[in-house]
């Protein structure tokens, strides 16, 4: 794929990731601080590879006792049960209101999920090199980086549940193991879409001055 | 001319209304943080909790990691959000605009990122209709309070025109900003 446009790198200059300040970098190793913001210059985020991979595979592990450990025991007249995150869903489910079991199966459950692969994919198609389906790799990337902060939802669900439902002895509800590790799941993964840099994915379509990291 | 009526009128100044729009959201924060979300009764006892609240329950329940995590995106980061937004748009009337107006602008998009009102509103939503099988809830003052800053933060976000900002902050190094050709970035942080 060819593009007209010049990149800024291709002229030897660089963008100022937090005020977008162009400036002529002050040696190719090193490109120095904006002038205006006083932020450090880089060509490309510093070790984002490295850094997104580490916090993708944190968060990866994470997911499985996400999953598996109850969100929530629910204690009633002496009687204790836990609760998974998929047995919330089903709890809503049976309940009459699928719309709302829907909206929590897809933010708790398939959101984490899509983001963890999604972000695999980009990772791995960069690092290949891969030039193939740009502009459709870049709009995953905003998809994600978008959509990262919806599957919160169910630690607020669980946040407000115990907080009101604690009527001793009738009954109370304590947070569960699993919502530290599904609190755990969506900061890491939000974390790692910021560190991944989404220039890396059009490097390979243009000459690139220096590496990455 | 012929009948009076006014043709046009001056489009108010453009940076006029993300500062009311500010101004009104930092007042209804502060409601919404103070007054109940909602009252939860059962046979006669009632429970009521707020925002601070949900994520205070959590760090005595042992879930100290995730309270501390629920007061940042529903209460630090919106709040800090409106603050900075508040103070660097009042900065930001002066021209040039002090440098120090550049270093908030880069912390209202760290903490816009990690402000979650709309999320904790779907949040408290499903958690209601959890618990209306068991008892009687009734939103609240805070909860209304909530309804309308998701409105207000997204209508501050797209009226601040960021870009046109940052031409006006004085910069780091003390000088006035030309504009071509661009300038060389220093060797060293100041």
């Amino acid at each position: 794929m060819t593009t007209a446009a010049v990149t800024a790198a291709q002229v030897g200059l660089v963008s100022c990731e937090s005020c977008q300040l162009l400036s002529r970098p002050a040696s190719a190793t090193d490109p120095g601080f904006c002038r205006r913001c006083g932020e450090q210059l880089e060509w490309r985020r510093h070790a984002s590879i490295e850094t997104t991979w580490a916090l993708v595979i944190a968060a990866a592990i994470c997911y499985i006792p996400a999953n598996a450990l109850p969100v929530l025991n629910t204690t009633t007249l002496g009687s204790s049960e836990g609760d998974t995150i998929l047995g919330g869903v089903v709890f809503l489910y049976t309940s009459g209101s699928w719309p709302l079991a829907l909206v929590v199966l897809i933010a708790s459950v398939m959101i984490p999920l899509g983001k963890l692969v999604a972000l695999i994919y980009l990772m791995v198609t960069v690092q290949r090199g891969s030039i193939k389906s740009n502009h459709e790799r870049t709009r995953l990337y905003r998809m994600v980086e978008f959509i990262g902060r919806w599957s919160m939802l169910d630690v607020f669900v669980d946040t407000f549940t115990v907080a009101l439902v604690q009527l001793q002895p009738l009954m109370s509800v304590a947070p569960g193991a699993g919502v530290l590790f599904f609190a755990a799941v969506v900061v890491l993964t939000m974390l790692a879409a910021e560190s991944f840099d989404p220039r890396m994915l059009w490097d390979a379509t243009s000459p690139y001055p220096t590496r990455h990291g | 001319m012929r009948c009076g009526y006014q043709l046009a009128k001056q489009p108010t100044a453009p940076s006029d209304l993300p500062l009311a729009l500010t101004v009104a959201a930092a007042v209804i924060f502060i409601l919404a943080n103070a007054s109940p979300l909602m009252d939860l009764s059962v046979v006669g006892r009632t429970a009521t909790t707020t925002i601070a609240g949900g994520a205070y329950q959590m760090w005595l329940q042992g879930e100290e990691i995730t309270g501390v995590l629920v007061a940042f995106c529903a209460v630090i980061a919106p709040g800090g959000y409106l603050l900075f937004m508040l103070t660097l748009q009042i900065a930001a009337r002066r021209s040039p605009a002090p440098y120090w107006v550049g270093e908030m602008l880069r912390w209202v998009n760290h903490f816009q990122v990690w402000s979650m009102l709309e999320v904790m509103l779907l949040g408290i939503l499903v958690a209601l209709i959890k618990i209306a099988e068991l008892a009687t809830v009734e939103p609240g003052t805070g909860m209304f309070c909530v309804g309308a800053l998701v409105l207000l933060i997204p209508a501050i976000a797209v009226n601040f025109d960021e870009r046109h900002l940052w031409q006006r902050v004085e910069w780091v190094d003390g000088e006035t900003p030309p504009l071509l050709p661009e300038p060389i970035a220093t060797q060293a942080p100041r």
